[in-house]
């Protein structure tokens, strides 16, 4: 297996570097690589999986990467139990067009379909329906994970146990997911039951959301830059699985943004104007809407490389979630940070989320979390900073799928189950071995050897 | 239904093809070498729809065994509708280039197996008065260039050999396309630094699928490629002979 010399970033497209990328045709000859690799040059070795790239940050860029590209089979479907064998570099979106119009829906889907199962069980991504349903991983039912010495191991909630919580949520560092079962669910149609209710500030939307967690999908767009009185206005969107409707495939408009646009054109005041607009176009009393589950759960998909759109140096994800308790005055006191320092996010997504689950890294706890998107700017990463500290001390955390910049420390202080991680690594032989930027700069891998 | 016949079935752009039919319900047929990956392959397709899948071992260099894949495939699927033939190496230039051992390796592999297997089909296709022949050549064929003229003169056989063989075949209402990739990002071509002209399979393989359609006749993907060629193809001999390319 040959490797290429590539720049590559994640998709926040900060930071970028340049690493050799190896992508395996097989499961087979992935497990050989590791096997070999360690034995006959002696170098152990040391890098990252990466799966189509759509964690923000550096947790999917090391100066080696595993591309699983081509590790795309499904391997089996029980149809009577909707139960789905498959490698771990299938996408989700090629999971719902395969499946969707069977009846067969992924129980848990985050903003894009472009994820693949594998990234998907890293990061374990939570949807617009967490405090119904949890996680990704929840549906989880096993998988095969390849390990630092090319050893194959069977795991899930019964069968090594420690090693399914740790690679759930663990970023990639505890090996390589080389296939996967997952629990499909059943649906009558292809479409969803839109509501959208308007609300005039962050107490009406925190009280809306609540008031709606019997509804399976909510998420509220928040107009990040409203001040004063109507600080975190936002539209919230609530979403049930039609029973009729049929399953024809979404027609898709497909626009693209060939190139890096001029960073400027994102500016304080066009998105201003931008969240203006989207908010006075609401109507305050919208009839529910019936729409395919694509633009309800995918809305950026129909804009290829949107992520360019902040130009050519990129853009930061802030995406913390605080606690029940102190969610209200945390992100209230956030909200007027960003306000006065005047910065601002084109796109600003609130969602309530449900308890934890049992994975040591997992992102969310019981509260709220609000995801804001940053153009890269010198000066954004001290107001960043400040609000990690406002998120510490409301007792608060960073999503690591989001994070290109949090000290270690931060890291250590909101994770708190972070040291069982590192001890299930080294019982895996993982440490050192399956390594990121972003592991190395969160204090669980050290500074680099050579490679 | 289509009765869809795979050879080199594993290769970047045949899977993606393969997915496409089998998204169709197609019956397919697939050739290759490794036996475990056919088998995943299959399990892979059925579970995309096809209707059902049947796998046939064969590595292309045993010219002897052309005919039994042929006749089998012939059995298995009664008429064949499309003939896909989808393989290929790329020799590296500068290590064969005065090799002839080397040379002659990928002669035997890019062309004239292929134009075995044609020959076998033809006469199978002729019968049944139906069908399309779709073979994969490539835009290296278009032209002898300094730093890739071993595999352009294979693949450019071939499609001198196409050329004669979709006018034999046209009265017995045969269809035969020539598809010319440009660069295409499989594993053949897993080293190479990817750039803007670069596709993926999954879109090379939507346009070989309307070509075979359409009934096309030669076909570049993306379709970008043949006015590239064009240009490639009018320089005068004494100005390219001294480009650099």
């Amino acid at each position: 297996m040959l490797a290429t010399r590539q720049h590559v970033s994640g998709w926040g497209r900060y930071p970028e570097i340049d690493a050799e990328s190896l992508k395996p045709r097989n499961t087979v000859q992935l497990s050989e690589f590791m096997r070999t690799h360690q034995n006959a040059t002696g170098n152990v070795f040391q890098g990252i999986c990466r799966g189509m790239g759509r964690s923000y940050g550096d947790s999917a860029l090391a100066p080696l990467l595993i591309h699983t590209a081509h590790l795309d089979n499904f391997i089996g479907f029980d149809a009577a139990n909707g139960v789905l064998h498959c490698n771990s570099g299938v996408s989700l979106g090629c999971i719902l067009d395969n499946f969707a119009h069977r009846g067969w829906f992924l129980p848990v889907l985050p903003g894009t379909r472009h994820v693949t199962v594998g990234g998907a069980i890293a990061s374990d991504v939570h949807g617009k329906n967490h405090h119904h349903d949890g996680c990704f991983s929840q549906y989880v039912l096993s998988f095969r994970l390849l390990t630092a010495h090319g050893k194959v191991l069977q795991c899930s909630a019964t069968e090594n146990s420690e090693a399914f919580y740790s690679t759930c949520g663990g970023m990639g560092l505890t090996g390589i997911v080389l296939d996967v079962h997952l629990q499909l669910r059943q649906i009558g149609s292809a479409f969803i039951q839109q509501r959208a209710i308007k609300t005039s500030n962050l107490r009406e939307c925190f009280d809306q959301l609540a008031a709606n967690e019997d509804v399976r999908y909510s998420v509220a767009w928040l107009d990040c830059m409203a001040r004063g009185d109507q600080m975190g206005r936002s539209v919230i969107f609530l979403g049930e699985h039609c029973d009729e409707g049929g399953f024809e495939s979404h027609r898709k408009i497909s626009l693209n943004v060939p190139f890096n646009s001029p960073a400027f054109l994102l500016n304080r005041h066009t998105m201003k104007l931008f969240n203006q607009f989207y908010y006075q176009f609401s109507s305050r009393t919208a009839a529910p809407t019936t729409q395919h589950f694509e633009s309800f759960f995918f809305p950026l998909d129909s804009i290829s490389n949107w992520n360019r759109l902040y130009g050519r140096r990129g853009f930061l994800q802030y995406q913390f979630v605080l606690p029940n308790e102190t969610a209200y005055t945390g992100m209230h006191e956030i909200l007027s940070r960003i306000t006065t320092a005047g910065k601002g996010s084109f796109l600003s997504v609130l969602k309530k989320l449900g308890a934890a689950n049992e994975n040591l890294l997992s992102f969310p706890i019981a509260g709220y979390t609000l995801a804001l998107d940053f153009k890269f700017q010198p000066d954004l990463l001290p107001l960043l900073d400040t609000l990690d500290s406002i998120v510490l001390h409301h007792g608060g955390r960073l999503y690591l799928s989001k994070d290109a910049r949090m000290t270690a420390t931060t890291f250590k202080r909101s994770y708190p189950q972070w040291q069982q991680f590192v001890e299930v690594r080294n019982k895996l032989g993982a440490s050192g071995v399956f390594r990121s930027l972003q592991s190395v700069r969160l204090g669980l891998d050290d500074e680099d050897r050579e490679i | 239904m289509q009765k869809v016949l795979i050879i080199g079935a594993q290769s970047g752009i045949a899977k993606a093809l393969a997915r496409s039919y089998a998204a169709r319900h197609c019956q397919l047929y697939l050739v290759a070498r490794n036996e475990n990956l056919l088998q995943e392959q299959k399990n892979d397709l059925e579970i995309r729809g096809a209707k059902s899948v049947e796998v046939a071992l064969l590595d292309v260099n045993n010219f002897s065994d052309h005919a039994q894949t042929i006749n089998s495939a012939k059995q298995v699927l009664g008429d064949i509708d499309v003939a896909l033939i989808c393989y290929g190496t790329l020799p590296d230039q500068k290590s064969s280039e005065h090799d002839f051992n080397s040379i002659l390796q990928a002669m035997n592999t890019n062309a004239l197996s292929v134009i075995s297997l044609l020959a076998l089909l033809a006469p199978v296709m002729t019968a049944q008065k139906s069908g399309s022949i779709a073979v994969i050549t490539s835009v290296a064929g278009d032209r002898g260039r300094k730093s890739n003229y071993i595999y352009g003169t294979a693949k450019g056989m071939v499609s001198r050999y196409l050329q004669g063989l979709r006018a034999s075949l046209f009265s017995h209402n045969v269809h035969v396309v020539d598809i010319k990739p440009g660069f295409v990002d499989t594993p053949m071509t897993s080293t190479f630094k990817k750039g803007a002209l670069w596709a993926q399979p999954e879109a090379v393989a939507s346009n070989i699928i309307k070509a075979i359609d359409k009934r096309k006749n030669v076909v570049y993907t993306p379709w970008f490629w043949r006015y590239i060629m064009l240009i490639i193809k009018i320089i005068p001999e004494p100005v390219f002979k001294r480009l650099n390319f």
